[in-house]
């Protein structure tokens, strides 16, 4: 019964959408290449959407699809942007000008073409992963990634997060609210003191709360559980700004569907 | 029925009412174009202070690192900010990091500066680096050497024959970066790789996702922050009170404050269910209680 009621609903809407886009109210989803992709587009948003209810095999088709192109996609993009201008465009950009890019790429060859290999061998090396055998040297090619990234990583963490944030607090709590247009003198400020003040109190007490080398009793205990207080109120912030923002994802949604396919606004 | 009957079916409502209360408060406050007033923070005034008191032919480098999935949340400020640029006569660089910024890209810079700008010129006012791999490596490089990386923009002039590109040799050479960015590799990056080691103001808006990462780099590191749609709606009301003319179309210019009015309705709608389950919850909480203690 609820299966006939639900398909009967469905065949409602169906004759509805035919009756809207025959009248010219719609995009027609066979006048166009763009009428067919804002049917299409329609037609996966709300497959997505029906998994509220229950799962389904539009849902279903909707996520193997987005999956799939989404694989296709960024294999096409390392191919496009980052092989052909990085690797084979530095070995060789005659070649790859006239085989990849007629008349975009550049044809002079970096001094230092040759360095090139080394990338085009880690490469190699960590598609042996897939091999039974040799799969072991491809930890060659991972060192040297992480290695960099986290060389890389580390100068700028060090500068900007560790050092900046510290000197930021610092000349806050002595008052100073840094000027915000250039070649001004900061500015003394009694808010700006007083709430980093609070920030910087905050911040130990969070920290106190993951120190487990002294119990937690006492003016310690009570400071720690200050700390419980502000990763709560933190974590808050955080689940507000989520909510928000997927409700901002929905609007989007609801506007596509109103505006763009139905055309009711 | 009784009203503890009444409270157990609230405590034990299906999910899906929920969805459906959300659903119906997104689309009926939307169909209903139902808009609210902004009022303007600290972050966000910020931002359209210093885009406003930079003299005419400024150059402004704005990075795109989102992509359509955080389309409906970013797109409304990317658009403000390029609106404001060409109020001002700032010399727009637009770069990518995430690929399919690139499209945004030219999403933007078709719908507002081809229709809305016509008179500026591709080159001398507004020019396209395109999309470049290498997330935090690119912006590493172009902090010492900007042509080691871009030789070509993303059309595939050579970099040299563009004349906004005169005098340009890193990236030191922009007054300000103004990013809109919805994760990895982005606003971070930004103030980690450029901002911070070269001294160049940084400003712009991400996702409400990332916006709480984000404060502590206000206001030594970044010169003003916008969270999320709510943001944008409040540079948009900026934008308004500042150049009446934006007025006009609301649909054009004004798409956060317009996507703000399902946002307050929704997030009223959610708090209703939040109050009303707590209340079932805890009614019943005290009747098995007391039904316990006889």
């Amino acid at each position: 019964m609820k299966r006939i009621l639900w398909l009967g609903l469905l065949g409602v809407a169906v004759l509805l959408l035919i009756v809207r886009a025959a009248g010219g109210n719609m995009p027609n989803p066979f006048g166009s290449m763009e009428g067919f992709g804002i049917w299409f587009a329609a037609f996966l948003t709300i497959s997505i959407m029906s998994f509220l209810y229950d799962d389904n095999p539009f849902y279903k088709f909707a996520e193997h699809l987005f999956v799939g192109v989404s694989a296709a996609y960024w294999m096409v993009m390392g191919f496009w942007s980052t092989l052909v201008p990085n690797l084979f465009g530095k070995l060789a950009p005659g070649w790859t000008a006239d085989v990849f890019l007629p008349g975009i790429a550049g044809t002079e060859r970096d001094p230092m073409w040759f360095m090139y290999f080394i990338p085009l061998i880690f490469g190699a090396l960590l598609l042996l992963r897939l091999s039974p055998k040799g799969g072991h040297l491809s930890r060659w090619a991972l060192a040297f990634i992480l290695g960099t990234t986290a060389g890389l990583r580390l100068i700028a963490f060090l500068i900007a997060d560790f050092m900046g944030q510290i000197n930021a607090t610092l000349k806050s709590v002595a008052g100073m609210a840094p000027a915000l247009t250039p070649g001004a003198n900061p500015t003394f400020s009694f808010e700006s003191m007083f709430w980093d003040l609070i920030a910087v109190i905050a911040i130990l007490a969070a920290l106190s709360y993951f120190y487990f080398s002294k119990a937690h009793t006492g003016l310690f205990g009570r400071f720690s559980r200050i700390g419980v207080w502000v990763l709560m109120i933190t974590f808050g912030a955080g689940f507000g700004y989520t909510v928000m923002g997927r409700i901002a994802l929905l609007v989007g949604r609801v506007e596509f569907l109103l505006v763009d396919w139905l055309q009711v606004l | 029925m009784s009203f503890i009957t009444i409270v157990e079916r609230v405590n034990e409502l299906d999910k899906r009412w929920v969805f459906l209360g959300v659903a119906l408060a997104v689309v009926l406050s939307t169909i209903f174009g139902l808009t609210f007033p902004e009022i303007p923070t600290p972050m966000v005034k910020d931002i359209f202070n210093k885009v406003e008191s930079m003299p005419p032919g400024s150059r402004v480098l704005l990075p795109f690192d989102y992509d359509p999935g955080s389309e409906p949340e970013l797109q409304p400020m990317a658009e403000a900010f390029v609106r404001h640029c060409a109020e001002r006569d700032l010399k727009m660089y637009f770069i990518a990091l995430w690929p399919l910024g690139q499209q945004m890209v030219e999403g933007v810079t078709n719908r507002v500066i081809e229709v809305e700008y016509p008179d500026l010129e591709y080159g001398h006012d507004y020019m396209d680096f395109g999309y470049k791999s290498g997330n935090e490596g690119v912006i590493a490089v172009i902090l010492t050497d900007l042509k080691k990386l871009y030789t070509t923009d993303a059309h595939g002039t050579h970099i040299d024959q563009v004349p906004m590109m005169a005098g340009i040799s890193n990236i030191r050479g922009f007054d300000l970066i103004l990013t809109v960015s919805a994760g990895y590799p982005g606003m971070k990056e930004w103030i980690q790789y450029a901002g911070t080691p070269g001294n160049i103001p940084v400003g712009g808006g991400c996702t409400a996702v990332q916006a709480p990462l984000m404060y502590p780099y206000y206001p030594e590191q970044m010169i003003g922050l916008m969270g999320g749609i709510k943001a944008g709606a409040e540079y948009e009301q900026l934008l308004i009170g500042a150049y009446p003319q934006f007025k006009e179309d609301k649909r054009r210019y004004t798409t956060a404050l317009i996507r703000m009015g399902p946002q307050t309705v929704t997030h009223l709608a959610i708090i209703f269910f939040i109050i009303v389950g707590n209340i079932a919850y805890q009614i019943l909480r005290r009747h098995r209680g007391t039904q316990g203690s006889r």
